[in-house]
């Protein structure tokens, strides 16, 4: 990795795609992500939200972390890693996995893909370099940081595969959800995963940054034929909880960040106790992990439907009306599409269950007058959100 | 195997037959497997040629405690504490110190010194005294505390405020931390003295007189002071390896020897039994590794089947082994100026003054050695004529500050540094060289190569306070149990660390009877 003398001039480092991305911003909201300036908004949160459903959204993956994880030992050491049974795991495929510490607890979760026998990419939500140099000790394996090295995009909407066809990306009609393929674009070698984060029909593209733009300029160059959108992380943040998908960090503090007593989260704890195979055999986490499980459940991240269609924010959960309070709001949007104020709270089970009423106390304003209402919550098992178009292959043609 | 195992000791030092003796009595069935031909790891004698014997590298032993002694009816079986020794503490002119447990002596010794001496023994054996309670139970855990660990702690306490007193206690409290150079210079004038003294405080350990912490491992040395004197290793049937093993067997513990383990085995987060470098597989309900602890977790038990910041933190354990051993087998009975040969049968120090030890430790930190190396020697065949023909005599030497890492490597400049060990004895002992019939030096690559212990470190992990206690030998296995269920520890490396005390291997044995034996 070649680092420019005069970077600290820049207090955020650009992506290989940021300049299409400024060329595009008319709000100019720009956020941190992992050293690097990306758009929270480029446009207009609802037009960039309805292109990731009903269209297409391109959005900028580079400041993910992504590890390179090689060597004869590589699959050892990721069984011992995640929590997950990997056994099924083949060379073209990704898994969604968990990392814990000893003590059972989430450090972070993310995506495994595997290249070939002995070569895979870990792109996780945090950076976890030390954790991995750190579990590599004793085993045959060769860990580097490629976050820098790869530009990546995220192309998602039920028009996606269209889009990325018409776009000169062939062969994509195959590809099944969590597949791996090594394609071109024109003349540039791209991999295509069929993976994301918006729970809708949605590609990741992972390239040289040399070929960053060439890839972006292939992808735009069919924007008259569908209507394409480059998006920002706020859309992200509506369509990933439509999906129920978690972030470390946000929902729930990550093991290794956690000063408090009590504060980190088990996997059954937010939700993920099934991406644990107690019986795969050891990995870090397992003995406290079996322990939990024989004991009764203690609090569960679980998704909530608002009733109602004020914004939830921030609020405690209650169970009643003017009841106990039971837990938190971990992060809540107002979803167009369910018509629905979507939430994930950190609720306090009661001997084990989860009480019978939850109920929100939402706090509001009303020309800066506070005020306060209660909403009663349904409890949903599944993704709020996860249309049939999302997991068929070949995908439909629009 | 058709008979049941209980339990599979791996390693018969005298660590792993205190614990199987222990375990024997308490109606376990033990199997101790012992990948050398003779029992005692570490103390196992050693020969040179075909009749020079040595008694193993420990050079100098305390008594054990009376009631491991009682427990094990040792003395039934023939151990005896042995003759007390002084420590002779060198001097290039001839003006050597005479050191005993309550006295000192010696040309142009100071008189100030000479009165202070009992007194700061006196003191600091009180000191040792208060933190016993530690070194005689397992550690306690501070978080999710036993009601056993709550009474250690309410014996320390009691022992600091109230057995010390208040001005002890705050002297006891000043200088549990610091360094041994700024205490011993407190305290004496001397530099034979304080050299002798601060030697004591940091063999075997990476410590200089300076570095803090090394009050603290002189408390852990004077422990054994406090079941009596200290004395030479010379062998023989009164030595604790042999009672040990005949008060083990006596009650039905087997001792299988060139039995070499390979691996435990463990399935599903439990330990079942282990497996010979023969490829045959022994089983048992609980397995005990008296192999240090990076040894156990590292090679035995392997890192995919511990939990990734367990396995970091042993592979952290700090423990390159620093002392070397040089035998000698002389013709005849070396001389010393100065020195009486009545007192020949005592322990010889060469540390002249902290300065030289600092200066001796500063080139193992730097992966060199000392021209000038600490050395602690002793004659054992003044005690026992049978380790040596008819006036010929075998001579121990604890070299010190030998770092494991020699810039340059060992196989190019160990006979180099032999020869350098040999001239600096020399310089005290002029006849030596013309004596020597054979030698052999054990660096600590040696002795990690002989003794299956991970970098040759005497204590299996340095007794630095990061790692006493409830940190021995870390977070996460103190309680001699560990991550793996149904394997346990029972060696030098665990609390309270090494020296021929059996201390380990008895705290171990009690620690897997309250947890229910083999059951």
């Amino acid at each position: 990795m070649n680092i420019d003398r005069e970077h600290f001039r820049q207090a955020l480092q650009r992506t290989p795609f940021h300049d299409r991305f400024a060329a595009l911003s008319t709000t100019e909201e720009w956020m941190a992500w992992n050293t690097y300036k990306v758009p929270r908004v480029v446009d207009n949160l609802s037009t960039e939200y309805f292109a990731v459903r009903s269209g297409c959204a391109v959005m900028d993956l580079t400041p993910m972390e992504k590890y390179r994880i090689t060597g004869i030992g590589s699959r050892e050491f990721l069984d011992r890693l995640v929590t997950r049974d990997i056994s099924k795991l083949r060379p073209g495929r990704v898994t969604y996995v968990v990392l814990c510490n000893d003590e059972g607890k989430v450090i972070d979760d993310g995506t495994l893909f595997q290249f070939g026998e002995h070569e895979y990419r870990l792109c996780s939500q945090h950076h976890q370099f030390d954790w991995l140099l750190m579990s590599a000790n004793g085993f045959d394996v060769h860990v580097e940081v490629e976050t820098h090295d790869v530009a990546a995009l995220a192309v998602q909407g039920p028009t996606s595969y269209s889009v990325l066809s018409a776009a000169g990306i062939c062969k994509l009609d195959q590809l099944k959800p969590f597949g791996i393929a090594e394609l071109r674009c024109g003349d540039i070698p791209v991999t295509v995963s069929r993976t994301g984060y918006t729970g809708d029909l949605g590609y990741e593209l992972w390239t040289q940054p040399a070929h960053a733009l060439q890839l972006w300029d292939a992808i735009f160059g069919v924007q008259g034929q569908y209507d394409i959108h480059a998006m920002g992380l706020s859309a992200l943040e509506m369509v990933r909880i439509e999906a129920g998908f978690i972030m470390p960090g946000f929902d729930f503090n990550t093991a290794e960040s956690t000063i408090r007593n009590g504060y980190d989260r088990s996997p059954y704890e937010v939700g993920l106790g099934w991406v644990v195979n107690l019986d795969k055999g050891h990995f870090t986490g397992r003995k406290a992990l079996m322990a939990e499980v024989s004991r009764p459940a203690e609090r569960r991240l679980t998704k909530i439907v608002v009733n109602g269609n004020k914004p939830v924010g921030e609020a405690f959960i209650f169970d009643g009306k003017n009841g106990k309070q039971v837990g938190e709001i971990k992060c809540a949007t107002w979803s167009p599409i369910l018509k629905a104020n979507l939430a994930l709270a950190d609720i306090e089970y009661v001997d084990g269950r989860l009480p019978s009423q939850l109920w929100a106390r939402i706090d509001y304003q009303r020309e800066l007058k506070w005020l306060s209402t209660w909403a009663e919550c349904q409890v949903q098992s599944k993704a709020f959100f996860n249309p049939e178009h999302r997991s068929t292959t070949p995908p439909a043609r629009y | 195997m058709t008979e049941r195992t209980d339990a599979i000791i791996i390693g018969a030092g005298h660590n792993g037959l205190v614990c199987a003796a222990y375990l024997a009595r308490a109606g376990m069935k033990v199997l101790c497997l012992e990948s050398a031909d003779s029992a005692g790891g570490m103390s196992a004698p050693r020969t040179l040629g075909d009749n020079y014997h040595f008694p193993g590298l420990a050079l100098v032993a305390y008594p054990v405690a009376p009631a491991m002694c009682r427990d094990l009816k040792l003395e039934q079986f023939g151990y005896e504490p042995g003759k007390a020794i002084d420590t002779i503490a060198l001097d290039a002119n001839g003006k050597h110190l005479t050191i005993g447990t309550n006295s000192v002596s010696g040309d142009s010794l100071p008189e100030s010194d000479r009165k202070a001496y009992p007194k700061i023994r006196e003191q600091y054996l009180a000191f040792a005294k208060a933190l016993h309670p530690l070194f005689d139970n397992k550690p306690p855990r501070l978080k999710h505390m036993e009601f056993a660990d709550k009474t250690t702690l309410v014996k320390l306490g009691w022992n600091i405020r109230l057995g010390l007193g208040r001005e002890a206690m705050y002297e006891f409290l000043r200088v549990a931390g610091i360094n041994i150079h700024d205490v011993l210079n407190e305290a004496f004038e001397d530099d034979r003295l304080k050299g002798a003294i601060a030697a004591d405080a940091v063999m075997g350990s990476a410590m200089g007189p300076r570095t803090p912490g090394t009050v603290l491992t002189w408390l852990q040395r004077l422990q054994g002071e406090l079941n009596g004197p200290m004395s030479l290793q010379s062998g023989g049937r009164s030595q604790l390896v042999h009672a040990l093993t005949q008060s083990a067997e006596d009650v039905g513990a087997t001792v299988r020897f060139n039995a070499h383990v390979d691996k435990v085995l463990v399935e599903n987060g439990k330990a079942f039994g282990v497996e010979l470098s023969t490829g045959e597989i022994l089983k048992a309900r609980i397995v005990i590794s008296n192999a240090d602890p990076r040894s156990t977790f590292t090679r035995l038990v392997g890192a995919p089947r511990l939990d990734a910041m367990f396995a970091n933190r042993v592979a952290q354990i700090r423990g390159a082994g620093v002392v070397a051993k040089l035998h000698l087998a002389l013709s005849g009975k070396p001389e010393f100026a100065g020195l009486p040969e009545a007192q020949m049968g005592n322990r010889l120090l060469i540390a002249p003054s902290m300065k030289y030890i600092e200066q001796a430790f500063n080139h193992s930190k730097y992966d060199k050695y000392s021209e000038h190396p600490v050395l602690d020697i002793a004659i054992p065949s003044v005690h026992n004529h049978a380790l040596a023909p008819e006036r010929h005599h075998v001579m121990s030497v604890n070299v010190a500050f030998v770092p494991y890492h020699l810039e340059g490597g060992w196989q190019e400049q160990k006979a180099t540094f032999a020869h350098k060990v040999i001239s600096q004895l020399g310089q005290y002992s002029p006849n030596l060289k013309s004596l020597i019939v054979d030698h052999e030096l054990l660096t600590p690559r040696d002795i990690e190569e002989q003794y299956h212990a991970v970098q040759g470190h005497w204590h299996h992990g340095e007794l630095s306070i990061h790692q006493s206690f409830m940190m021995r030998p870390l977070y996460g296995a103190a309680q001699y149990d560990t991550p793996i269920e149904k394997l346990f520890l029972c060696g030098a490396g665990s609390h309270p660390g090494g020296g021929l005390t059996g201390l380990p291997g008895r705290n171990a044995a009690k620690r897997i009877l309250e947890l229910g034996g083999a059951k």
